[in-house]
């Protein structure tokens, strides 16, 4: 028997597998195929103060080994999900799960902090940095070390739960963001958020998104995100949870090699509706195969 | 929704550029007529969303257009290959809100789910009738077999080659009365058809979908009565709540 525990900070989870925010919804979709409480824990659409349409549509484009969107944090806000959307989660999945959050300024952080940390399902808070922030020329706060450390520090101080920030990968260097998340005192980082990307329709000679660029996710990205890990480790003592393009259990492994914690699936939940559960039950044959026992052994094993 | 294998028992030609399909597989999951399957593909990262033309028993009829690289894919498949599909996406049709004499219009490839839409009333005790638009002759499909349905059927070219020269809201126009109108096609024929229409209805809209089951928000519109997910609470949208 291999054992597939992981622990982020003191939440021990069965396994690493965790459906990637924005690609899961809050689980009612896929809890009609199989029960989530297989899943390591889950982290839920982005939730941010007030309710958001996003982008206009179309949002979605595809490219080879992967796809693009621009949802714009489309999300029915943060009153809403705490009275309805995580109790219905609470619902269908028992363990506990990552409150994806995001904001357009620091206050709208702290708002959406505060009222997840009264959540008792939720374990951890995860915090999208990749929002412009609309105070400071719309620049995003994942850019800068200093705006990153700001947000650390300010959901920091209205919260006990762990917090992660996720990590943009359309930054100079990553690693110095991690390292001054760290430092303001993130609990654990996730990475990688989606890469600014585009596509043009060849008969209408325009950009098939409407918001002319978006974000790209699925296979294709696996090598950048498993290289970011690679380097964010190498200067953060705190754990990751890698994501970017993971679609199988040995993609898991390679994420876990690298130096992540515990992974996340996102696209790959919307191209098959069964991909986590897959890689779930894959894992064991591929530990076995080459020859893991426990997956807390191989974290950072590649450096 | 169901994920499940399905095995091509027939992959024909209708036009130049149309094909239809028949597979074989569970269609369990399916229940209303204007609802969708969504295909993989080898090689093709997103699945491609086409809507149920016809379902006996086991056996799915979906008729596609090729544009692109998917459904180009797909014309090239043959018999006994088999296939990934997601089924009973979608809402569908909703035929009790319908009136005894429905009509049911579709544009090009928004026609085939309306074959299934006018078998679903038919069985319900409706007298549907048909408007189907091409824009020329060499490009209509499907019109035998609505008439075989024993329904009446108007043809609309835009070319004037068949039938009615002009569009679908053209044949509207001399298709005598109804109390319902169902439709399904290009957005710019839709919106013509929700202005000519006289009576209340249900018109299917596209959108281009990242999971096509209601997880990625990726093909919202807003409606009258809050955002909606076209793949999971449309395609089919209520006149009432439509906002052009
Ligand atoms: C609910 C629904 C039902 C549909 N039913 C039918 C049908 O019965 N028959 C039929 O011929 N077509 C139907 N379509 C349109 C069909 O999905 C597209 O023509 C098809 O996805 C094109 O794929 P492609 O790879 O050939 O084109 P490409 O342009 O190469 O596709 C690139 C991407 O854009 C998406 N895309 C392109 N055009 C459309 C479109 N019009 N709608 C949605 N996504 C699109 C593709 O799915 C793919 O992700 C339906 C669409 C929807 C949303
Ligand atoms: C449709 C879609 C919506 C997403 N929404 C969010 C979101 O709300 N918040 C967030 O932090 N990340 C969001 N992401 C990013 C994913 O969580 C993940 O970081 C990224 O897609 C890379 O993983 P993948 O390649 O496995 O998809 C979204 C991704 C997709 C594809
Ligand atoms: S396509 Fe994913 S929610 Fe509609």
């Amino acid at each position: 028997m291999v054992d597939t525990k992981v622990v982020l900070n003191n939440i021990v989870l069965d396994n690493p597998i965790i459906p990637a925010s924005g690609t899961f919804g809050y689980g009612a979709e896929f809890t009609e195929l199989y029960d989530l409480n297989i899943l390591g824990s889950i982290s839920f659409k982005g939730t941010t103060l007030n309710e958001r349409f996003g982008n206009k549509t179309p949002r979605i484009a595809e490219c080879e080994s992967g796809m693009l969107n621009s949802v714009g944090l489309q999300n029915p806000g943060l009153k809403a999900v705490c009275e309805h959307e995580l109790p219905n989660l609470a619902q269908i999945y028992k363990k506990p799960v990552i409150a994806n959050i995001s904001g357009f300024s620091l206050e709208e952080y702290v708002e959406c902090a505060r009222a997840m940390d009264k959540k008792e399902n939720v374990g951890i808070i995860e915090v999208n940095v990749s929002c412009p922030n609309i105070h400071g020329g719309g620049m995003s706060f994942g850019v800068l070390p200093e705006a990153a450390a700001e947000v650390t520090k300010a959901v920091k101080a209205v919260t006990t739960k762990p917090v992660y920030i996720k990590l943009s990968p359309n930054v100079k260097d990553i690693a110095a963001i991690a390292s001054a998340c760290e430092e303001a005192g993130a609990d654990g980082l996730s990475l990688i958020n989606t890469i600014l990307a585009m596509r043009i329709d060849l008969k209408t000679r325009k950009p098939i998104l409407a918001n002319k660029m978006g974000g790209m996710s699925g296979a294709a990205i696996f090598p950048i995100a498993l290289r970011m890990v690679y380097q964010v480790y190498e200067s953060v003592k705190i754990p990751i949870i890698g994501m970017g393009g993971i679609s199988s259990a040995e993609d898991v492994v390679e994420m876990m090699l690298a130096g992540a914690t515990a992974v996340q699936v996102g696209a790959a939940n919307l191209k098959n509706p069964f991909a986590c559960k897959e890689i779930i039950e894959d894992l064991p044959r591929v530990m076995e195969k080459y020859k893991i026992s426990s997956l807390c052994d191989i974290i950072g094993g590649a450096h | 929704m169901k994920k499940s294998i399905f095995t091509i028992e027939n992959n024909e030609r209708l036009t130049n550029d149309v094909y239809r399909i028949m597979l074989s597989g569970d269609t369990s999951a399916i229940s209303a007529a204007g609802q969708f399957v969504n295909i993989e593909l080898d090689g093709l990262y997103l699945r491609r969303p086409i809507s149920v033309c016809d379902l006996e028993g086991t056996m799915l009829t979906l008729i596609y257009k090729v544009v692109g690289r998917g459904t180009e894919k797909m014309s090239l498949l043959t018999k006994g290959k088999k296939l990934d599909l997601l089924t009973g996406l979608g809402n569908g049709y909703d035929t009790s809100k319908s009136g005894d004499n429905p009509v049911i219009i579709g544009g090009g490839v928004g026609v085939p789910p309306l074959y299934m839409l006018a078998k679903k009333l038919i069985s319900a005790g409706k007298k549907p009738k048909a408007i189907l638009g091409f824009n020329t002759k060499s490009e209509i499909f499907l019109e035998d077999e609505f008439s075989a349905l024993g329904i009446d059927v108007y043809v609309a070219s835009a070319d004037g080659s068949y039938g009615i020269k002009g569009y679908v809201t053209d044949a509207l126009r001399e298709c005598g009365a109804y109390d319902y109108t169902f439709s399904c096609g290009p957005e710019p024929m839709l919106k013509a058809v929700y202005n000519a229409a006289e009576t209340d209805g249900q018109y299917s809209f596209e959108e281009r979908m990242g999971c096509g089951f209601g997880a990625c928000m990726g093909c919202t519109c807003e409606t009258k009565y809050g955002f909606k997910r076209i793949c999971k609470d449309g395609p089919v949208l209520e006149r009432g709540e439509i906002i052009w």
